[in-house]
């Protein structure tokens, strides 16, 4: 596949994830924090981001299975993934969190699984969605392309 | 190691001139991304997770001897301290009480920053004496505003710099770093009230004097 085909296929996987919801503005902003002083800034940044949520997630499961859930330590995981994905531009998986901070203030254990559920799949979705995006990125660095501007204007 | 050679845009001088920020924040997503956006407004950036690190940086956790918990650490410049609100242990508006308590370093402007924009949290920190109040996610503009505090604040504190120049070592500001061009780093008066939103939200909700 050549230079240009490979950026369109880009600029179409990219503007599919903001429609889709996946990511939103704060995203772009990483983007624009790299530069070819820094060119890896959103990977390294995105990694943190699921090397954290992956101990979140872990903690959260064990807190949910307690015979007496303390709900306050659940929400204070929750409040900290909600932070990160929010930081990173997850917007599925920040709105997850939203709803997932009720649920602990209602002390809806059931509920709170549900949601638990939910938010793993979301981190998995964009885990996935994230990688695939980064990989073109390489294709087209390796081609000796380089990635175009994106913008939000929808 | 950060290279100054990667500095663009205006600068005050030397190394030792950069604008020190203390950034406080206990996730380690949120530590990378401040620190890199202060980077690019070419800050030099010590990150800590948490309060407690922050006191000890700063030579204020009482663990020392009397002598030493008064705040002077040699050599240590400090010109803005910025600090997420949620934290376990210390919260940032316990670590923001405790600065604004110590003579060493009160008039260090300290900026909040929290993922909740909740008035009452924002009205009890600038009443304790906080500069400003950022809402999470951090952006770039946000971070760009801070940065004339950190300035500002340094040049009340001495004599003004005798030349607005550029430092005429480092490359000239180029329109292509839009980053600084529009916020002139050497600038005499501190930042105008008009430019921090919480400010004007403080100024419209007083009453007049």
């Amino acid at each position: 596949m050549e230079v240009g085909q490979m950026q369109r296929q880009w600029i179409d996987y990219t503007r599919s994830l903001f429609i889709e919801g996946f990511l939103d503005a704060q995203f772009l902003q990483l983007e624009q924090l790299q530069d070819d002083n820094n060119p890896d800034f959103v990977v390294e940044v995105v990694s943190l981001f699921f090397q954290d949520s992956h101990k979140l997630l872990n903690d959260l499961t064990v807190a949910l299975d307690q015979k007496s859930v303390d709900f306050k330590m659940v929400d204070a995981h929750v409040h900290q993934l909600k932070g990160s994905s929010s930081s990173i531009g997850a917007q599925r998986v920040k709105n997850c969190c939203i709803a997932f901070r009720n649920l602990c203030e209602e002390q809806n254990i059931d509920g709170c699984l549900k949601c638990l559920h939910q938010v793993k799949q979301e981190c998995c979705l964009v885990k996935n969605k994230l990688e695939t995006l980064f990989r073109l990125e390489q294709q087209i660095m390796a081609a000796g392309g380089s990635i175009p501007l994106m913008e939000l204007s929808f | 190691m950060d290279c100054d050679g990667v500095v663009s845009g205006v600068r005050m001088g030397e190394a030792s001139e950069e604008v020190h920020v203390l950034a406080v924040d206990d996730s380690l997503v949120d530590r990378k991304v401040i620190e890199r956006l202060l980077k690019i407004l070419a800050c030099k950036v010590t990150a800590v997770d948490s309060g407690l690190r922050a006191l000890e940086y700063l030579g204020l956790d009482q663990h020392k001897i009397p002598s030493q918990s008064n705040g002077f650490v040699e050599g240590l410049k400090v010109d803005l301290i910025i600090t997420d609100y949620c934290m376990p242990g210390m919260t940032g508006y316990d670590l923001l009480k405790k600065i604004k308590e110590s003579s060493t370093f009160r008039e260090i402007p300290v900026v909040i920053m929290s993922s909740e924009n909740i008035l009452p949290r924002i009205d009890r920190c600038l009443e304790e004496g906080a500069e400003d109040f950022i809402v999470k996610p951090v952006k770039l503009s946000d971070v760009k505003r801070l940065k004339d505090y950190g300035v500002g604040g340094r040049i009340n504190k001495r004599k003004l710099p005798d030349t607005t120049e550029p430092d005429l070592s480092s490359s000239p500001p180029s329109d292509s770093s839009s980053l600084l061009s529009s916020s002139p780093s050497i600038s005499p008066s501190p930042p105008s009230i008009i430019d921090s939103p919480i400010r004007r939200l403080k100024m419209t909700t007083a009453t007049h004097d």
